[in-house]
């Protein structure tokens, strides 16, 4: 028998776990001097409380959906991907080449191939860690670790010596020519008759965003591959028995894993900046993983976590923005959550499994 | 704790362990329940039962590593608390365990000391320790270099190993946990002359076991578990094997399966020259060569550990081998991307694995997954590009109703089912999957008396269909109640082919330690 | 380059390797006893912050290093608890730490200083000075002649400038981290503590079993990593910098579990690989782009050269590094 009902696993926990990070948010808060109720209103109305915050809100999101899947699909082969930032990063290098050097009549063709190049360097970047983890049992955490460093270098050499402006003291790539410009929420909307602030960065990405989760849905429920997958995440020397070449499984789901991290770039070097800069990625890959963890590797959850991190983020920006509170409150927040809901984990889900015991004991 | 030996003890001493109603509960399974046992000083006392029935519950709740519910332990007539290893070693209770617990890459030397070193400084503990290992060496003729790496030992020397531990610890009561099952019969009569040496310096035994050749060979007195409960205590001059089994099990059992003779048909299967090198670059197969026949069940027998495994993985397609392997004329692919598990199916070999929990099942997919574990690829399981779950969900209860799979549920994880019902829903999928040839190891190990009949119904039917089947099981009884033709590995290589009414276990037993009388 | 420049680039890559060291052996305890440790950068960022504050505050260095200590400890304990009491991932905690860290330093800092994150700059008793030797040239000398030291330096013979340039005039701690290597090595292979500690990262159940706590070594050996990052963080900003600045670590955690594993977990490896790690370092500060023959060495790659050659030893086409049998695994009794 199952130790408790499988909604106290999928959604009872990660919600334990984010009321136990909001607590300790709160005495943190507390701690610093200021009011934990007054600031939770205040993201609240500075990230869904107008249009303008919505966008923000819904921008961020958009990176976190890419990255979150990124580390889930990963996940589900059992592989611990760090290195979403790295690929994101090259995905970035992938979008500024795809938008810098071909002049594109439209920009619905310019996001095609933006797509197809950040997500081919994001998972070319993922695919030298996965062949290690796989050839050569290189551990795949610490491989990542290190692309990320080497992703960081390789950024800073291509920004200041090769794609820098003439000119320009700033480590930075020219701005996308104007075809290559994304249509923002608002761009869609007023057509429409819905009136969206003009100045927040949500894009078109958002709905490419959506649609990978359709098709990460089924990729890993519904497809040969995903059952593949998963069978490897479970039990390598199950799926060498039933044929599975884990080898293959390794680096496919790590090239799908990384290919989602660099598409990342089409919404934040794309859409938002319209140039590549340094440090585009501004630690999204790095919330994939948080994301991913709270939202239970589903492409539904990890939808609504990275809606909660959208939250965070434009919320924790505004708290910058008004009161004493540093940014640096969601990167708390968010160590909170990946520790309750990664690390921890056991420590909430032990408690409960006996008290549903108890339960089903009382009841026969 | 008064370590000396206890050979002049009168009968009415003490009981050196005795246990008062001990129960232990893991969740909603009850492991122990109400079990109480006196095991007198200076014997060896057999504890018999199948996979299951709590005999290493028992033992590790002795060593310290469970807390019982309920009960109480007394040692030497003491009443001891055990919470943990540390108060077990200071009561003088060692224990060797089925899966040894050696530091691999540690000298012989190193893992006898470590945690009872005598001082925060090595080198002077290992110098003593240096002095007594030989010291207990040359008492109980227990002689292993203690320089060596213990990786680098044979299995049967890293046995020795454990004991020394436990002598080297002044250990008194000394439990062993299903030792034989790595050993071959040469070594197992090997420790049974350390065992019985001990005894005879006075050292109180516990051997657990399912074997029971070993119990009526060894032991004074013998326990018998079933189901968590203790349901009698023999002395074993009294008892006889039969009587054992049917306490064992709850009632008469057949030792021998009924089936008709085996109608060979034509050879489908020829494997020629098979040899496999593993990881380490140690020859595991050793140029194995055999043939099976339509409708017939050939047994491997063997040791654990002996190239069974290997030869499995071979034919079942997800390990690299030299040699040849036709099927039905058609030569199989022994490396490259041809060898995998499910052309090999395809092809029509399936394959029952030695571990269904490790290999057979993923246990945290639902039943229904599965039973399409290995044929996911299978044309009648796909809708255009995505998988066709509802079709694999109505043939996965089909097939767990056929198999008797309880409950009959197929929403649930594999790991929800009892291991006899997990075993159920691998052959199932395997013999529905109608192959040539099934390869089936270990078809019942950890597997209740239930399950195992019906799974030896369901293997004789399926010869009885005209299909060829190679079994390999580490049990002579088993391979001698299936099989219509036995054949012998040994180190990688078949010592021997026999017919079953034309041997005995004496003589499987010597091919079996790589002793062929015939040959020489 | 002549022979100065060399001994200076030397010094520097002493100092540079100095907390690459410690967290290397910080590392080393921890993964050696089985628990993988990647919140190293983590520890040592609230050690540097923490220590940096105190210091600042208190004027006085030791309490700040002591401050560091505690700190570095406290995230310790937290990875502790998640991986050896609650079995959890530790990879995944060791992500947690690093963020909490990244976090709470700079909201500490801010609430406390109000400096955007940073401590105030440590001034005479809130720093590490550096130790002179005997017979070398020092500030003494300097005030004695007219000349600075760096002059003094200069116009000294080869052996001298070794000497005052090289071995002498560095933090305390620098000689502290340089004793660890054989400390270290003493420990783990000539004590019973050493042998446990051993043990219980190749075979947890034969500890077990043995009658030891795996849980108790486990908690001492992630103890001592806790100590040994907070002496690295404290040193960071105690003693090569002045004071905490926002992710001041920059990476070093991470270069620490590189050389780690280039060490192959072994105590006078990890020296050997700090120092060389520490010596790209020292070339990338003072050296920038690098020409050799008309080819240009951009200095992002010496910079990222750690990292690359750490993925080429994983690669295992240098000598295969194998970690500790049981590191990264939960340990659950079972028969």
């Amino acid at each position: 028998m199952e130790k408790m009902p499988r909604w106290a696993d999928v959604v009872l926990i990660p919600l334990i776990s984010l009321l136990l990070a909001a607590f300790i948010s709160a005495l943190v808060i507390i701690a610093i001097g200021e009011d934990p109720i007054a600031a939770v209103k205040l993201m609240i109305n500075g990230a869904l409380g107008s249009t303008y915050g919505w966008g923000y809100t819904l921008y961020y999101a958009t990176n976190f959906i890419f990255t979150g899947l990124a580390v889930a699909v990963a996940f589900h082969a059992r592989m611990f991907n760090i290195g979403g930032e790295g690929q994101a990063m090259l995905g970035g290098l992938g979008v500024a080449i795809a938008c810098l050097y071909i002049p594109w009549p439209h920009w619905t063709v310019a996001l095609l191939a933006a797509i197809v190049m950040s997500g081919l360097l994001g998972a070319a970047w993922a695919a030298i860690p996965a062949y290690l983890q796989a050839k050569r049992g290189s551990h795949i955490v610490i491989t990542t670790i290190m692309f990320n460093f080497i992703a960081a270098g390789l950024l800073n050499y291509v920004l200041v010596n090769v794609m820098r402006p003439a000119g320009s003291m700033d480590p930075a790539s020219a701005k996308f020519p104007e075809p290559t410009h994304l249509p923002t929420l608002h761009d869609m909307l007023t057509p429409l008759g819905i009136s969206f602030s003009k100045a927040a960065p949500a894009n078109v990405s958002l709905f490419v965003a959506l649609i990978a989760c359709v098709l990460v849905w089924l990729l890993i429920w519904r497809m040969k591959l995903g059952y593949e997958i998963r069978a490897q995440g479970h039990s390598e020397s199950a799926a060498k028995y039933a044929g599975i070449n884990p080898t293959r499984i390794i680096i496919i789901s790590m090239l799908i894993s990384g290919g989602l991290a660099g598409a990342m770039a089409i919404n934040n070097v794309m859409g938002e900046a319209e140039r590549l800069v340094m440090n585009a990625t501004e630690g999204a890959g790095f919330i994939g993983i948080a994301v991913a963890l709270m939202g239970r590797n589903h492409p539904f959850g990890v939808v609504l976590a990275a809606v909660l991190f959208g939250f965070l983020y434009q919320g924790g920006a505004e708290l910058a923005l008004w009161t004493d509170i540093p940014r640096e409150l969601i990167v708390v927040i968010q160590a909170l959550v990946i520790l309750f809901t990664g690390a921890l984990d056991n420590m909430v889900r032990m408690p409960l499994e006996r008290i549903f015991l108890a339960l089903r004991k009382e009841r026969n | 704790m008064n370590a000396t030996a206890n050979k002049e003890r009168p009968e009415t001493a003490a009981p050196a362990i005795e246990l008062r109603g001990i129960s232990k509960a893991f969740g909603p399974v009850q492991a122990n329940k109400d079990i109480s046992i006196r095991v007198m000083p200076g014997t060896i006392h057999g504890i018999i039962g199948e996979n299951g029935a709590g005999k290493s519950t028992l033992m590790s709740i002795l060593y310290g590593f469970y807390k019982a519910d309920a009960g109480e332990i007394f040692i030497n007539g003491n009443k001891t608390e055990i919470p943990d290893s540390q108060a077990a070693i200071a009561s003088g209770i060692g224990m060797v365990f089925q899966h040894f617990k050696l530091v691999p890459n540690f000298t012989v030397l190193e893992n006898v000391v470590l945690g009872a070193e005598d001082g925060a400084m090595l080198r002077p503990t290992l110098a003593k320790a240096r002095a007594s290992l030989t010291e207990i060496a040359r008492e109980y003729e227990l002689h292993v270099d203690p320089d060596a790496i213990v990786e680098e030992l044979s299995v049967g020397h890293q046995q020795r190993v454990e004991i020394l531990k436990a002598l080297y610890r002044q250990a008194d009561i000394l439990i062993l946990d299903e030792p034989t099952g790595v050993l071959t019969p040469a070594e197992a009569d090997q420790l049974f002359r350390i065992l019985a040496r001990l005894k005879e310096e006075g050292k109180t035994i516990i051997l657990i076991t399912h074997k029971l050749r070993e119990i009526m060979e060894i032991t004074d007195t013998v326990s018998v578990m079933r189901r968590g409960e203790m349901t009698a205590t023999v002395k074993t001059s009294e008892t006889s094997p039969e009587q054992l089994a049917e306490l064992m099990v709850g009632r008469k059992v057949l030792l021998r399966v009924d089936k008709e003779a085996a109608n060979p048909g034509e050879t489908i299967l020829v494997v020629k020259n098979l040899r496999q090198f593993d990881d380490q670059g140690v020859e595991r197969l050793k140029g194995i060569s055999l043939n099976l026949k339509a409708g017939e069940i050939l047994g491997i027998a063997g040791v654990a550990g002996n190239g069974q495994s290997e030869l499995l993985e071979v034919l079942g397609g997800y390990a690299n081998a030299t040699g040849e392997v036709t099927l039905k004329g058609n030569a199989l692919p022994l490396s490259g991307s041809g060898a995998n598990g499910r052309i090999r199916r395809e092809s029509g070999i399936g394959h029952v694995p030695e571990d269904r929990q490790q290999e057979g099942l993923i246990m945290d997919f639902k039943a229904w997954e599965n039973m399409a574990f290995g044929y996911h690829h299978a044309p009648e399981y796909q809708n255009g590009m995505l998988m066709d779950n509802a079709a694999i969900q109505k043939e996965a209860l089909a097939k767990m109703e056929r198999f008797d799979v309880r409950p009959p549920n197929p929403a649930l994880n594999a790991k929800n089912f009892s291991g006899g019902n997990q075993q159920k829903i691998v052959v199932a999928r395997e013999i529905e999957n109608n192959p040539d040839v099934l390869l089936i190891g270990q078809p019942t190990r950890g597997v209740d008396i239930g399950a195992i009949e019906f799974i030896h119904q369901q293997i004789i039917q399926l010869r009885d269909e005209g299909k060829a089947i190679l079994l390999v099981s580490v049990e002579l009884d088993e391979i001698f109640s299936l099989s219509d033709r036995i054949a012998v590995m040994f180190d990688g290589q078949i010592m021997g082919e026999r017919m079953p009414n034309e041997t005995d276990e004496k003589e499987l037993g010597l091919l079996m330690a790589g002793i062929n009388e015939k040959a020489a | 380059m002549d022979f100065l420049t060399l001994i200076q680039v030397l010094d520097s890559t002493l100092r540079l390797a100095t907390p690459l060291l410690l967290a290397c052996l910080a590392g080393l305890y921890s993964e050696r006893a089985g628990i993988f440790d990647i919140g190293l950068e983590g520890k040592m960022l609230v050690a540097a912050m923490f220590a940096g504050a105190v210091a600042a505050v208190s004027g006085n260095v030791w309490m700040g290093l002591l401050a560091g200590i505690a700190a570095s400890m406290s995230l310790s304990a937290l990875h502790g608890i998640a991986s050896i009491t609650f079995r959890g991932n530790q990879l995944i905690s060791g992500v947690a730490i690093n963020f909490l860290a990244a976090g709470m330093t700079v909201l500490v800092a801010q609430s406390w200083f109000g400096q955007g994150g940073r401590t105030p700059s440590l001034m005479g008793g809130g720093r590490f000075d550096g130790i002179e030797l005997p017979f070398a040239i020092g500030p003494k000398d300097a005030a004695l002649s007219d000349l600075s030291v760096t002059k003094l330096i200069e116009q000294a013979g080869p052996i001298q400038q070794v000497y005052s340039e090289l071995i002498s005039g560095h933090t305390i701690l620098v000689y502290v981290a340089l004793l660890c290597v054989p400390a270290t090595w003493w420990l783990l292979f000539r004590t019973r503590f050493g042998l446990r500690l051993r043990a219980v990262g190749e075979a947890p159940e034969a500890v077990d079993t043995a009658g030891v706590s795996v849980v108790g070594l486990r908690f001492a050996a992630v103890a001592i990593c806790g100590v040994l990052c907070g002496v690295a963080g404290a040193y960071l900003a105690t003693g090569l910098q002045a004071g905490f600045v926002k992710d001041m670590t920059a990476g070093r955690g991470f270069i620490a579990l590189a050389a780690l594993i280039f060490a192959k977990w072994r105590p006078w490896y990890a020296l050997s690989a700090t120092l060389l790690f520490g010596l790209l370092q020292a070339i990338a500060v003072r050296f920038q782009n690098i020409e050799i023959g008309g080819f240009v060495i951009p200095v992002q790659f010496t910079e990222s050269l750690p990292y690359i050659l750490t993925v080429v030893i994983l690669a295992g086409f240098v000598g295969k590094a194998i970690p500790p049998r049981a590191g990264g695994e939960p340990y659950v009794k079972e028969n």
